[in-house]
């Protein structure tokens, strides 16, 4: 694996490389050794895990077992999302900083049960001391009871490696007390009223929805919920006429009219199958070595506002797949996997899309399903000018209803926009295309509403 | 919310019976109420007060990260509130034994609530209703300003943890003859320290000199005191003139003190955020000393929730049960606090040996280990001496005056520790100490402590605002600095300063990114003041 890199190296540099930008390469080439490896799933010491537990933490609604700790879940927040993001806005321009954070992100669980935890939080800023500044090394105290010895161990935790964990911190916080979990469908639900997919199209075969909408359409006689009056009258006529109660059709003296009850004929409440079309997403996420840190946290957040938001809005009907992609692309089986893989090697995102060619073409996607793709990267890439992504990309949009390219800068990035951003551009297809390519761009330091912001520009 | 039904009140009225027969003091009167899931997610932030104000704040997840409560010591569940009468929230489907026992730990809340010092300032109103008219006022500016009156409140309880509580406790027991004349104490207390910064010793001969006074002249004393004081200081008369007259604000109460000296405040279109701050300061300082008797109040019910439920002749047969959640409640974790079982085992301890009449000088002075355990001259007084603990202190005073080496070693408790193992990549806990004083020590640096952070008139140039934190060891929360300072910057109206002091983590040769190197660490301590002026935050060390 190392050895073709190498090679592919050798090639890009008989190219023409500039040295800042094999800089970068090499910096990535050194990570590929290492693996994507998923983080270790540690079971949390109950006992342990309240070292440090304040005790103000404790309160006797809780410890008196007459409550459970409770949080706001999205669905019982009074104010949406909207009007709190409205609030933050205004705040801004009445010259205060934000205050919102949208998207508290938690590990979602195993095979496709996409546990999110996304809540609007906010903090209150005090003058508080400080209890965390400590000599390194020190992890603070707390009280203990037992029979040991000073100096003896009760208990060991491995330690959680801080700087390179794939969706960096976002897999933090799994068995600690306080997270707030709530379901990917809570999540959808707030972001549900902004968003739909784009150029959704009738692909013949249909799918129902479980759920069945209920609508006064059907008619019934003897009863129902609304009257019809024009169909009622219509029917009195005819028993009327049949009877012989109308002598002279021009002349009709309606209070003579027998009405029988049959002849009512009412709307009645009926239950109708909703068909919608179908759609598959692809989630794209480049897991390289540059992809370390803040860049994958927000690549990998925006994707699960996305992927919490289909779950929702279609009713799981919205099928996804998971791409990830460094020089190679693999497909994988599930959100979890494609949320927690440790970034490490180059970068080729020409793979990417070639593997999704490969499947829709494979699997012939195209003909039942709207196909959504959405990538995430830093910009990065290895192959010059896009020469290898264009024409994939280009295959691509033949099919695709919707692709959504989302790159998140580095700080310390390039000063000419980073090289996806510059081979898209230079493409033309950005222009050409609009109605079916996105191209978001962040730095690396956005916050939620700006991830939120940028799902608008995606699929807006 | 919906009172409990008559049979459950009937089970409360006989437990109050019996807890006014066992010496409890408090009102007659309660109210119960039931309270759904639903009701407690609005309540809780609230911190159970149903009629508290509203603010945008309460809608949204505060974050509270583990670790973090010494940021937010407020628990916002709990089972009673400290008004009048008080009220108190249950499940509706506790069965009656339980109730038996919730009630008799409400019952011991509401006589710490109602005999407790530090409770004094709550003592003649009812905090509901004052709360339902202060919710009224900022409903109704809300209505006139809109998500000013947001910004307001916002402001306002960015500084509402420094409002002296301590200060406004002491005057409520300074009997109003009992102070000196101002003349007086600012003679004493500011310019004999402060201005001529007299030594220690020249101090006491002025003290000694006024107490000469009285005795020889009474009613005369002050006159005569201070015409030889004069003498000595000519310019003592326009000192005191000024300083007696000036801002009689007490200086650790930053709210206050903007409040009383806030030019920004003071215009005729911004008199309307002054009600606001008092309604933040008011409730503020209404929920002080719950939080600083935490372990007292929670242990104090503990204690009567068992003695009582176990008197109780009402609910034989529920020991089992009883004993299960008793257990749930108050045992000792492994590692980590538990406020209900050591403030227990603490009053039982402190039942134990005062009713030996161990707290004495005479068992204090004995060092031999077995005459100790044999000490005995008590005579089974331990229940009123806790009844006057319980009226007295507050945790620190609690803990600092009664956790020893006896308590630590009879109930097992040790200071735990944390460590990194390189090697391993784990963290070791550990049994870091089985000293009382390092437990003692690990205690008091879990309670509720805001910083003192206070006013300095004299540094403050051009209308700013200069604040001193007093270290104590801790730095404060950098990440909150900009923001609170730009509150107070808009409160006070003008630029702001505040002198503090910030760890510099001075660390080994070898460390990286990726490894924190342990023990080759060490903090340093450097002195920075932080300004704040029109919303720019700079730093500079001093």
């Amino acid at each position: 694996m190392r050895n073709e890199l190498t090679k592919y190296l050798e090639e890009l540099r008989a190219r023409g490389l500039s040295p800042e930008r094999e800089s970068r390469i090499l910096a990535e080439l050194a990570t590929a050794a290492t693996g994507h490896g998923m983080p270790s799933d540690t079971p949390t010491d109950l006992e342990l895990a309240r070292f440090g537990e304040s005790i103000y933490a404790f309160g006797d609604m809780l410890v008196l077992k007459q409550a459970v700790n409770l949080h706001h879940t999205a669905s019982s927040l009074i104010k949406s999302l909207d009007e709190l993001l409205e609030r933050d806005r205004q705040r801004e321009q009445d010259g205060f900083p934000r205050k919102i954070q949208v998207g508290r992100l938690i590990k979602p669980g195993r095979g496709g049960k996409g546990k999110v935890v996304v809540i609007p939080t906010t903090v209150e800023e005090k003058f508080y001391h400080d209890p965390t500044v400590r000599p390194p090394g020190e992890g603070g105290e707390s009280g203990g009871t037992g029979e040991e010895k000073e100096g003896e161990v009760i208990g060991e935790q491995p330690v959680r490696e801080e700087g390179e964990q794939p969706g960096a911190g976002s897999g933090e916080g799994q068995g600690e007390k306080h997270e707030l979990e709530s379901s990917a469908y809570e999540l959808g639900k707030t972001l549900t009223e902004k968003f739909q997919l784009p150029n959704l199209q009738d692909k013949g075969k249909k799918r129902s929805f479980t759920r069945y909408t209920y609508e006064l359409t059907d008619k019934h006689r003897g009863f129902g919920q609304v009257l019809d009056k024009k169909a009622t009258l219509r029917k009195i006529v005819e028993s009327n006429i049949a009877l012989g109660n109308v002598p002279d059709v021009e002349d009709i003296d309606p209070t003579r009219f027998l009405i029988a009850p049959r002849d009512k004929v009412y709307r009645i409440l009926s239950r109708e199958k909703d068909f919608e079309p179908q759609a598959m997403v692809f989630f794209l996420r480049d897991y390289s070595g540059s992809m370390a840190g803040k860049v994958t946290d927000l690549v990998v957040s925006q994707h699960i506002l996305i992927y919490s938001w289909l779950l929702y809005q279609y009713g799981g009907q919205v099928d996804s797949r998971f791409i990830l992609h460094d020089t190679d692309a693999k497909e994988v089986p599930d959100f979890y996997t494609y949320y927690n893989s440790r970034v490490a090697g180059g970068t080729e995102v020409a793979s990417a899309y070639q593997l999704v060619n490969q499947i829709v073409d494979r699997e012939n996607l195209d003909k039942d399903y709207n196909i959504y793709v959405f990538h995430g990267t830093d910009g990065d890439d290895w192959d010059t000018g896009g020469e290898k992504a264009i024409p994939e990309l280009e295959k691509m949009l033949k099919y695709s209803s919707r692709v959504g390219v989302t790159i998140a800068e580095h700080g310390m990035g390039v000063s000419e926009g980073t090289e996806v951003a510059r081979y898209l551009k230079g493409s033309g297809l950005l222009r050409d295309k609009p109605e079916l390519l996105r191209l978001d761009i962040m730095t690396e330091d956005a916050d939620e509403a700006r991830l939120i912001e940028g799902i608008r520009k995606l699929i807006s | 919310m919906e009172l409990i039904n008559q049979h459950t009140k009937r089970i409360m009225e006989g437990c109050k019976e019996r807890a006014l027969e066992a010496g409890l003091r408090f009102t007659d009167e309660s109210l119960e109420y039931i309270v759904t899931n639903r009701d407690l997610l609005e309540l809780s932030p609230k911190v159970m007060i149903p009629t508290l104000y509203d603010y945008w704040v309460h809608d949204v997840e505060v974050l509270r990260e583990k670790g973090k409560y010494e940021l937010y010591p407020n628990n916002p569940y709990e089972t009673v509130i400290n008004t009048r009468p008080p009220i108190s929230f249950y499940n509706d489907n506790n069965p009656d034994w339980l109730n038996v026992m919730i009630f008799y730990h409400v019952l011991a809340h509401i006589d710490f609530f109602q005999n407790n010092l530090y409770f004094r300032h709550t003592w003649d109103y009812d905090f509901n209703g004052q709360a339902l008219s202060d919710k009224r006022v900022i409903a109704r500016l809300r209505a006139e300003k809109g998500r000013w009156v947001d910004y307001v409140i916002e402001f306002a309880r960015s500084i509402d943890n420094l409002v002296d509580f301590h200060g406004e406790l002491s005057e409520l027991f300074n009997p109003a003859d009992a102070g000196c004349s101002p003349r007086l104490n600012y003679y004493f207390d500011v310019f004999l320290q402060d201005v001529k910064k007299v030594s220690v010793n020249d101090y006491v001969k002025e003290v000694n000199r006024y107490n000469e006074c009285t005795k020889r002249y009474g009613e005369l004393s002050e006159k005569t005191f201070f015409r030889e004081a004069e003498l000595r200081y000519p310019e003592l008369e326009a000192h005191l003139s000024r300083g007696v007259e000036g801002h009689p604000s007490r200086k650790r109460d930053l709210l206050r003190f903007i409040l009383d000296n806030s030019d920004f405040l003071d215009r005729d279109e911004n008199t309307w955020m002054k009600s606001i701050l008092e309604i933040i300061r008011k409730t503020s300082v209404f929920f002080q000393p719950q939080i600083r008797t935490k372990i007292m109040n929670e242990g104090w019910a503990s204690y009567w929730h068992e003695t009582l439920f176990l008197q109780d002749n009402r609910i034989k047969g529920h020991e089992v049960d009883f004993a299960r959640v008793h257990a749930g409640v108050t045992a000792m974790p492994r590692v980590g606090m538990n406020p209900y079982a050591l403030g227990m085992r603490l009053f039982n301890y402190i039942e134990d040996q005062a009713g030996k009449g161990r707290i004495s000088y005479e068992f204090q002075r004995l060092v031999d280990s077995d005459s100790r355990k044999q000490f005995d001259v008590g005579d089974n007084s331990g229940r009123g001496f806790i009844f006057e603990i319980r009226e007295n202190l507050c945790d620190y005073l609690f803990l600092k005056n009664f956790l020893d080496q006896d308590f630590l070693d009879r109930h097992k408790l040790f200071v735990a520790g944390k460590r990194l193992d390189q090697q391993r990549k784990v963290w070791q806990y550990y049994v870091k100490s089985r000293k009382a004083e390092d437990y003692l020590q690990m205690m008091m640096g879990s309670l509720y402590h805001p910083p003192a952070i206070y006013v300095d008139m004299s540094k403050g140039i051009e209308g700013s605002l200069y604040l001193v934190h007093m270290f104590e060891g801790k730095q404060l929360v950098r990440d909150y600095i900009a923001n609170t300072m730009m509150a107070i910057e808009y409160l006070w109206g003008g630029p702001v300063h505040l002198e503090t002091s910030e760890a510099e983590i001075v660390a080994g040769q070898a460390t990286s990114w990726k490894q924190e190197t342990p023990q080759q660490g060490e903090i340093r301590w450097q002195r920075v003041v932080y300004s704040m002026k029109e919303k720019t935050l700079t730093r500079k060390l001093l």
